[in-house]
This record gives C-alpha cells, sequence and structure tokens, in this order.
C-alpha cells in the first residue's frame, strides 16, 4: 500500500509525457480523499490506477481527448471504475488518448500528443496510449484503457508493457464511451501479466447496466505454470507475411522457441480471412461511430461554439468545431456507408465478412489449437507525425489487433524482446471467456522470455 | 364525395404502455412532474450509458400484439433510427425495424358502411418516445423537457384498409377499447398516450393501383381523426381533378387547418439507420 503522496509524486514526475489530462493539484486532492475512504480489505487497497479518459469517473472529468467534451465532469461512474473502488483501488487521474479513442498513436488528442517513454521522438501508440505511457514510465503499476481495434494491445506494445483486452462481454462497457458499440471493451494495462490480470479480475463479472455483459462470476486467476505442458499454440500464418520487420520476426521466433522449450505444442494455422480485417473493420467501426457520437450535438452538455444562432447553427458550429478532424473523417465515412443505397454494398458486405472473420477463429480453435501466438503489430513504435498525412499507413498498425475484436475474442500483448532499444510485443488470442488459459499462458512465457533484450 | 370516388387509409398508432419505469432505464413515467425530474444518465443519452431493456414493457407489448391475433416472433431486434433534433437525446431512437416484435394481425370493427369490416394489421413494434420541445414558454427560445424522453411505446400499423374517414374513426374507437380492456395503455389521447398518423389516397372507384398518399401527422382526438381525413380526402380530390401533384400535410391540432409541411421539413443525412437496411424515411415530429 502506497500513500497518496508518493503515488501523486511518481504521476507528475512523468508529466513531460502528456499522458496525464488530471491538473497536479487535483490529483494530489483527491488521492488523499480517496485513500481515506478506501476500503482496506479490497485486494487491490492502495493500488494506484490510472484511467483512460473515455470511461466515467466521478473523479476529474471525462473529454475523451476531445474539445466537444471540455469540461465534462460525468454525474456518474463507469461500472469498472466502481468495481476498482470497491477493492480499494485509487483512481489515479485520467489519461490523454486520441480522440473518442480514434487513432493509432494518441496524435489525435485535442490535449496534445503523448510521448513515447523510451524515446520522445515517437509515438506511444494508441488509442490509450497515455495510460501504456504511464505504465510504461513505471508512474502506475496498471491502467484502464479501452479497445475497439487494439487500442491495448499495440500501446502495450509499443511501451514494452502487459495489455489485455477481455472478451466481448467479460467487462462491463456501462461508463465506457461508446465509439464502436459491438467492438469496444475496456482493457488493462500493467507492468506485468499479473498486475494486468488482476486488476482485470476486479473489473470482470455481470452488470445489469450492459445488457451485452455476460452474466459470469469475475475471472478468476490461474497460477502460474511450471510448464506449458498440454497447450496446442497456433501459429497463423497470415500474422507472419514477408514484409514483416525481421526485428520482430526474430523476436517472435524466440518467444515460439521458448513456449516449446516450455513444452507446448506450436502449429502453424490458417486464418484465411484476414487480409480483408481492416477494410471490414474501418467500415464497421466508423459506421457505428457515427451514431454513437450524434449526441454531441451542443444542446445538454459540453460546450458550444459561436453561440446558437438557430439550431442548424448550434449544430454546425458544435460539431465542426468540436470534433478533431480523424473524429470527423471517420463520422463522414461511417454516414456515408450506413446511407441509403450504400448500406448493401458497405455495411451488410462488412458484417457478413465480420462473420468469416470469426468463422475462421472458430475453425482452428475446433481443431485443436488453444491458443493463437502472433505478433502485436508489424513494427516497433513509429516516429511522431510519420503516419499522420496518411491515415491508411496509421489504420494498418492496427492489422493483427482488429480481428480479435471483430471475432470478439480474448486477446492480449506482452513484451518479448527489443530493437534498438524500442520494445516489440508478442500477442496471445485466446478463446472466447477462455482468458485463464491465455494469461496462464503468458505467466508461462513471461517468466523466460528476455522482454528487454534486443532480438 | 362523389361515389366516383374511393378513399384508402391506414392508420399508425402510437399507445404509451402503462409501465412504472421507462423503457430503458428505470425513470419513472408519471405524467406531468415538473419538467426534467424524471431523468437519468441513460434517457438523458449521457456519454457511456448504456440502455436496459424493460422487461414488464415488453410483457405489455406481446399482450397488445396476441389482442390484435398477431404472430408474435420469439426473436426481435431493436434499431437505431437516426436523426437530430434537441428533444432526441442520443441523436437516434431505439426502434425497431427489420425483425419486429409481432406481425400480421387483424383488428375487427364495425363499420356503419361495411358492417363487420376486418382491418389488418401490418406490424406492431416497440420503441422509446422521444422529449418535449416547449416552443411558446420562452420568449425567442425553445426549452427542452426531457421527462417523456425513453417512455415505452408500441407503434401499430394498419393496413390500407379503411374506405373512409368515419371508418378510421371506428376503427380507432375499437382500438382504444380492446388496448384500455387488455390493460397495457390508459389510452388516454389528450396526455399524448395515443396518437394517430393517417395515411390517405384517393383513387377513382374501380382502380386497384394505390395513389399517391399522404401523412397526416398529429391527430389528437377522434373528432379531429374523421374532421381532418375528410379534409385531406376532399383536397386531393380536388388535386386530382386539377392534374396537380400531391403534398405533405401536418394537422395543426386544434387550429383544425393544414400546413403544408415540405418547407420546414428535416431529413435525416441520407435517411441512415443502423442496424437494418431501411432506405429514407422522412421524419416529422408530432407538435405536441
Amino acid at each position: 500500500m502506497s500513500d497518496a503522496k508518493a503515488v501523486a509524486d511518481r504521476l507528475v514526475k512523468a508529466k513531460r509525457l502528456n499522458a496525464l489530462l488530471t491538473p497536479p493539484k487535483e490529483l494530489r486532492k483527491s488521492l488523499n480523499t480517496q485513500i481515506a475512504a478506501a476500503r482496506p480489505t479490497g485486494v487491490l487497497y492502495g493500488m494506484p490506477v490510472a484511467v483512460k479518459d473515455n470511461i466515467c469517473t466521478l473523479e476529474f472529468t471525462t473529454t475523451c481527448g476531445s474539445r466537444i467534451l471540455e469540461g465534462y465532469r460525468s454525474p456518474y461512474e463507469a461500472t469498472a471504475v466502481a468495481k476498482l473502488k470497491a477493492a480499494g483501488a485509487l483512481i489515479a487521474g485520467k489519461t490523454n488518448c486520441d480522440e473518442f479513442a480514434m487513432g493509432s498513436s494518441t496524435e489525435h488528442s485535442a490535449y496534445g500528443r503523448v510521448l513515447h517513454p523510451l524515446d520522445k521522438t515517437r509515438v506511444p501508440g494508441g488509442s490509450s496510449g497515455g495510460s501504456a505511457a504511464l505504465v510504461g514510465a513505471g508512474a502506475v503499476p496498471a491502467a484502464l484503457g479501452s479497445e475497439t481495434g487494439g487500442s491495448v494491445r499495440q500501446p502495450a506494445a509499443f511501451c514494452g508493457i502487459v495489455g489485455i483486452k477481455p472478451t466481448y462481454g467479460r467487462v462491463s462497457r456501462y461508463g465506457l464511451v461508446a465509439f464502436g458499440s459491438s467492438l469496444d471493451q475496456i482493457g488493462v494495462f500493467g507492468r506485468s501479466v499479473h498486475d494486468a490480470a488482476r486488476v482485470l479480475s476486479v473489473i470482470s463479472g455481470r452488470d445489469p447496466r450492459d445488457s451485452t455483459c455476460e452474466d459470469r462470476d469475475p475471472l478468476r486467476l490461474p497460477t502460474v505454470p511450471e510448464s506449458l505442458q498440454g497447450f496446442v499454440v497456433g501459429l497463423p500464418k497470415e500474422y507472419f507475411p514477408p514484409e514483416l520487420d525481421p526485428a520482430v520476426r526474430r523476436a517472435c521466433e524466440r518467444a515460439i522457441r521458448m513456449m516449446k522449450e516450455l513444452g507446448a505444442a506450436v502449429r502453424e494455422v490458417s486464418l484465411p480471412h484476414t487480409p480483408y480485417a481492416v477494410p471490414t473493420y474501418y467500415v464497421i467501426a466508423p459506421a457505428e461511430a457515427s451514431s454513437n457520437l450524434a449526441r454531441y450535438d451542443g444542446v445538454r452538455y459540453g460546450p458550444r461554439f459561436n453561440g446558437a444562432a438557430d439550431l442548424r447553427t448550434l449544430y454546425r458550429s458544435t460539431r465542426g468545431q468540436g470534433f478533431g478532424p480523424e473524429v470527423r473523417r471517420r463520422i463522414l465515412v461511417g454516414t456515408y456507408v450506413l446511407s441509403s443505397g450504400y448500406y448493401d454494398a458497405y455495411y451488410r458486405r462488412a458484417q457478413q465478412m465480420r462473420a468469416l472473420i470469426a468463422q475462421d477463429f472458430r475453425n482452428v480453435f475446433d481443431r485443436g489449437v488453444d491458443l493463437l501466438f502472433t505478433p502485436t503489430v508489424p513494427t516497433p513504435a513509429f516516429k511522431a507525425g510519420e503516419k499522420l498525412a496518411d491515415p491508411i499507413a496509421m489504420y494498418m498498425s492496427d492489422i493483427f489487433t482488429v480481428t480479435a475484436n471483430l471475432a470478439g475474442l480474448p486477446a492480449m500483448s506482452l513484451p518479448i524482446g527489443r530493437v534498438k532499444g524500442l520494445p516489440i510485443g508478442g500477442q496471445l488470442i485466446g478463446q472466447a471467456f477462455l482468458e485463464d488459459e491465455m494469461i496462464e499462458a503468458a505467466y508461462a512465457l513471461e517468466r523466460v522470455v528476455p522482454a528487454t533484450d534486443e532480438a | 364525395m362523389s361515389p366516383a370516388w374511393e378513399t384508402i387509409i391506414g392508420l399508425e398508432t402510437h399507445v404509451q404502455l402503462r409501465t412504472r419505469s421507462k423503457m430503458f432505464c428505470g425513470c419513472s413515467t408519471a405524467f406531468g412532474a415538473p419538467p426534467n425530474t424524471q431523468v437519468c444518465p441513460v434517457c438523458l443519452g449521457l456519454p457511456g450509458a448504456l440502455p436496459a431493456a424493460n422487461g414488464a414493457a415488453i410483457g405489455l407489448a406481446v399482450r397488445g400484439a396476441l389482442a390484435l391475433g398477431c404472430t408474435v416472433h420469439p426473436k426481435s431486434v431493436f434499431a437505431r433510427k437516426n436523426y437530430f433534433y434537441p428533444d432526441l437525446p442520443k441523436g437516434y431512437q431505439i426502434s425497431q425495424f427489420d425483425q419486429p416484435l409481432a406481425t400480421n394481425g387483424t383488428l375487427s370493427f364495425l363499420s356503419s358502411e361495411r358492417g363487420v369490416v376486418n382491418a389488418g394489421v401490418v406490424r406492431l413494434h416497440l420503441e422509446e418516445d422521444a422529449g418535449k420541445s416547449i416552443h411558446d414558454r420562452f420568449p425567442k427560445a425553445t426549452a427542452v423537457d426531457l421527462n417523456r424522453a425513453g417512455v415505452p411505446l408500441i407503434e401499430i400499423v394498419g393496413g390500407p384498409d379503411l374506405r373512409s374517414p368515419a371508418e378510421a374513426r371506428a376503427y380507432l374507437q375499437t382500438l382504444k377499447q380492446l388496448l384500455e380492456y387488455i390493460g397495457i395503455s390508459d389510452c388516454d389521447m389528450e396526455k399524448g398516450s395515443l396518437r394517430v398518423d393517417a395515411n390517405v389516397s384517393v383513387r377513382r372507384t374501380g382502380e386497384t393501383a394505390l395513389n399517391t398518399r399522404t401523412e397526416v401527422k398529429n391527430i389528437n382526438s377522434f373528432a379531429f381523426v374523421e374532421k381532418a381525413l375528410t379534409v385531406e380526402r376532399d383536397r386531393q380530390i380536388a388535386l386530382i381533378e386539377s392534374r396537380a401533384r400531391h403534398g405533405r400535410h401536418g394537422y395543426a391540432g386544434g387550429g383544425g387547418l393544414f400546413r403544408d409541411r415540405r418547407q420546414d421539413e428535416r431529413r435525416a443525412p441520407g435517411g441512415r439507420q443502423l442496424g437494418d437496411d431501411r432506405g429514407a424515411r422522412r421524419r416529422e415530429r408530432p407538435q405536441r
């Protein structure tokens, strides 16, 4: 257990990363209050957990990295946050993110970009880049993020930490500001598999306020296994293309060798619809976003821009100035693919492709494979600004992560090596609601893989 | 009306279900509370809030569907109807589209002209109500009361089976009796628990094809149903006789006047609807 001052000091020390949106003074004050109120019997008593700014908290503002919610204070808190507090954890501020979680670099925040904790010229990944950077810098042991297409696993890989996205329906989405409702899921970051897993365990479980949250008990943590005897690990060949960064490939091969040494059976498998995953995702996610973001109209909350001469002007100025360019781009794309006349050509076909992608995974798991192992991202962290002018290049950094969101499967990234000092992540994809098996394998791999050695 | 013309009418009826709480949250549905006192994060559409369906409302809707002889579908799906309006907090209404709760029922009523008529019920679906925009309370400003936002409604879509304004009135009275008897709604038109839109067209006697129809919205009493439809029928006949095109009209409440709504019609961008493939469907808010 830590005292409030030490927690706040560590966070404030990481200020240069621009990862935390909460002002230091407010943070210190709130931590003092929280620590006094925290339940000493809770399993996370005194553990500071930073929370992505698209998850509603009673402490601090919830802006989603957007001007359109500047200064917005939620009158209620997300179920995941309530569960953290009930377990004695401290809400250690709100973290910067791509606006409404739309982005892969945390450069699309209205509050400035987040710096990579190891190289300030690079991005920490995104959209949960603030949470990842703080955990990567050692400012907090764990943080909440959210995923729609890889927004926890990709920054976890870039920042050299553990990131878990649970099965769709494992964690309540109540209080997570919606982006793509059929894809969104709260995820966790930790310095270690155990830190991430125990936070996940606390926030998981049923919630009558979210009817897509499964009626299941909270996740039970597995014990650390002696070996991977009996595990069948599949290597989907589509995730190891010829153009894969050679260092990423080397790190993956080393991790695979170690899993074999631990007794796992490793076999190559195929997920043939993988090439269609990114285009499918970039139809479905913007479509859902265009509807989910309709409520930001300047009528009930958030700032109004240029007053409100009439209704149309109110909408235009609020949404035109309140949203940044990437959010506007996705609202336009989403509106287009849902509009009458184009619905069948885009949205319906994307839904069909999504079903095929999910079927690919079922086929592999039905043939005796327990888990899949892949690189999390094709490259290490890229330079800030490098992909800003080219949205398609930015979207391609999600290529290995969007599939788990489309299929609703649990997946996680853990550090498996470095290239020129930059972390590389390895990804485990598990079967629906079998996070325990995935975490068990991660425990074993984490113990043997030289996570900070050059690959 | 000259016997050379036949009138074709179909009614869409919105009925507020008699539940204690709203369709997707626990807020009260009681009528007449001070503005914006029966609201919560869900029905206010606050960031991050999610709907959780009210089982009691689904039960009442099923009872209504069975009373109308509908086929109740074991699986039905909620969909979003997207449009921007200040009294629609989420920017979409949760409704049902391509998989409604129930389809294919009948309502039998007594017509003074044709005896017992079995009018078809095309579908019955569940949806949530919008809030209320108040235009006359504050000078130069519109106020929004969201107490009504999220109140459970069923929409009963009748087939084009009514042949006169008098039949429309008889149909509606029979429907009201039925819904009151089975106890799913108080059907109080004054409070807006029963609201009617009518689709009207005319054709020359003996023709089988349907002509272009107009939608008369915001009919808030039995007397007005008959009156509004009579005026609209006569207008259409006159128009066709003068070979003009049809327009779109709203029945302006107690004033008893029509207003051409084409100028101030709001269009949702492309008529978008998430979760189904409905084509553009123009929407006008009832002027309550």
